[in-house]
């Protein structure tokens, strides 16, 4: 099965941001990056699925000439090649313009089967995997906690509000993975090795219009200082009193 | 003035609140709101909504399908915005319409206004510890808005509900295995009780299940560490990898307030800390401390919430 795994190269999650000079974007000193924590789920699913029935795991993404670091390391869990949509201002595409540019490569690929993530952690959309879906014309189920591809179809169950819900395609289709779905591996020596000759393209991506534009970014207004009200069991009747009377949420 | 279209859910005791919020939301850009329900028992509950609400009749649901039905309500109606609620579904739906629409997506979003010929929105990044302002020129505003931030819409009653079939789609709902009875999810949830590796060891948070059982409307959140400690589900993780809420009560026991658990849960409205070291950062955004051991101070909270709420 010819399978692609959608990736986004985001700031790690320990990152404390700060507003850079233009007061539209992160500053850029010092940001270490990572694939998105969810992807790695959607990167070890289609590795899963090719262990399974067979194929090939391409990861694609849109980023930096850098983002060949992040894709490599794909490639050295078990995918077997990468493609980088190179856009060095990947960072300012909005959902659409994200999603049309993957959606193309997707169908010229000829895949039968998309997995990303259900959010990338950094704009925290949670948008482009059914965008893609949608423009292809395709079937799509977000927040996999189950996958199960049989014979051009896949089963798939959805962490939901009211539950779990179970959903039933026919491939070809997008599926969005959530943490529950797996535990992703980590590269061996091996890997890593072997990463090193597998193919790494970079194609510039396309331009799409944008139709979100940043126009001002902001760290969120401090919280007001609290108070603690005490230690101990015995504290607990004060609490609860300011909970009541000041706070009056209780 | 032009149209908005909602996505409007409702469950037994009617709409849900966050379609509520997001009907309220809608009506401060334009007076000309064109709800559209989906489901069992949508044309009741659509009636309690007034005006001319769009009811799409069906058992399957699918979430294609449905996005199919509500791109072509936004398009019949010449509307300029779409909205929805950021539930589940609505998270899962609004991409597709956006898409199906050649337009861009805003979800979780915190704020929106007209800003001249274009729309104004304002959402969170990075789990909320950046807010972005950003300006829609797609050919229309798709957005998921945020619960507990927007004003919920009266409800006249008196809706002349307008059905047509829904269309079907290619991802096709063949079960729901239900959540056990009455359990709430941590993100909709007014009040949220967490626990965190204070707690030693996975039965130990009895101790926070009985504190939220208390409290009658919180559902039990955790941190990073316990659900990768394998002692809770990640459905209930709260922070940068699980969910961010803000309800009006977060109570934090035994966490010690890592970055990612603080941009998920640093909006509540009001946040307790329960913990034993005084230095621990939760304590930086927490209302209200209690420095001391979770296993003497929580089973007392319980029974002073349970005094209080029988007391009314």
């Amino acid at each position: 099965m010819n399978i692609v795994a959608c990736v986004k190269r985001v700031p790690v999650t320990t990152l404390q941001p700060k507003v850079a000079a233009d007061g539209k974007s992160i500053d850029p000193t010092g940001v270490e990056f990572m694939i998105s924590f969810y992807d790695e789920i959607a990167v070890e699913e289609a590795i899963r699925t090719k262990e399974k029935v067979g194929g090939e795991v391409t990861v694609l993404t849109i980023g930096p000439s850098a983002a060949a670091k992040e894709v490599r390391e794909c490639l050295a869990k078990g995918a077997d090649k990468g493609i980088i949509l190179t856009d060095e201002n990947s960072n300012v595409r909005d959902c659409h313009a994200t999603a049309r540019a993957l959606a193309d490569k997707v169908k010229e690929l000829g895949a039968e089967l998309v997995f990303t993530g259900k959010v990338a952690t950094d704009r925290d959309n949670a948008a482009v995997g059914p965008m893609v879906a949608a423009m292809l014309g395709w079937a799509c189920v977000t927040d996999a906690t189950e996958v199960e591809v049989d014979g051009g179809k896949a089963t798939v169950k959805r962490e939901a509000e009211g539950g779990v819900e179970v959903y039933t395609c026919d491939l070809p289709a997008v599926i969005t993975c959530q943490k529950d779905l797996n535990e992703p591996r980590y590269a061996g020596l091996k890997g890593i090795m072997a990463a090193k000759k597998k193919p790494l393209e970079e194609v510039p991506c396309p331009d799409v219009p944008n139709q979100a534009e940043v126009v001002g970014l902001e760290l969120p207004p401090p919280r007001p200082e609290g108070r603690i009200v005490g230690s101990g069991a015995d504290a607990v009747p004060a609490l609860v009193d300011a909970l009541r009377n000041e706070a009056k949420v209780l | 003035m032009s149209a908005i279209v909602v996505y409007v859910e409702h469950q037994e005791s009617g709409i849900k609140r966050a379609s509520l919020e997001a009907l309220g939301a809608a009506r401060t850009v334009s007076d000309n709101v064109v709800p559209v329900l989906s489901g069992a028992g949508a044309s009741e509950a659509a009636a309690a909504l007034g005006g001319a609400p769009v009811v799409l009749t069906g058992d399957a649901f699918s979430p294609d399908g449905l996005a199919a039905d509500l791109a072509a309500v936004v398009k019949e109606n010449d509307a300029k915005a779409f909205l929805a609620s950021a539930t589940s579904t609505g998270k899962d739906v609004a991409p597709r319409v956006a898409a199906m629409l050649d337009s861009t997506v805003f979800t979780d979003c915190t704020g929106i206004r007209a800003d001249g010929d274009a729309y104004a929105i304002v959402r969170p990044w990075l789990a909320g510890k950046m807010i972005a302002t950003l300006r829609c020129t797609a050919p229309v505003l798709c957005a998921t808005l945020r619960r507990n931030v927007f004003e919920p819409a009266d409800v006249p009653g008196g809706g002349a509900p307008a059905e047509r079939p829904a269309s079907a789609g290619k991802t096709v709902m063949s079960a729901l295995e239900a959540k056990e009875g009455g359990k709430l999810d941590v993100g909709e949830a007014p009040v949220v009780v967490s626990g965190g590796r204070g707690l030693k060891e996975a039965d130990n948070f009895g101790i926070v299940e009985e504190l939220a059982a208390a409290f009658g409307n919180a559902a039990v959140g955790a941190s990073r560490a316990v659900v990768d400690a394998g002692w809770r589900p990640h459905a209930e993780q709260v922070g940068q990898t699980g969910k961010t809420v803000a309800p009006q009560l977060y109570v934090a026991v035994g966490i010690s307030g890592a970055i990612q658990h603080l941009a998920g849960m640093k909006t509540s409205k009001v946040i307790v800390a329960i913990n034993k070291d005084a230095d621990a950062p939760i304590f930086k955004v927490a209302d209200y401390g209690i420095v001391g051991d979770a296993f003497e101070v929580v089973p007392a909270l319980t029974e002073a919430v349970k005094k209080v709420r029988a007391e009314g």
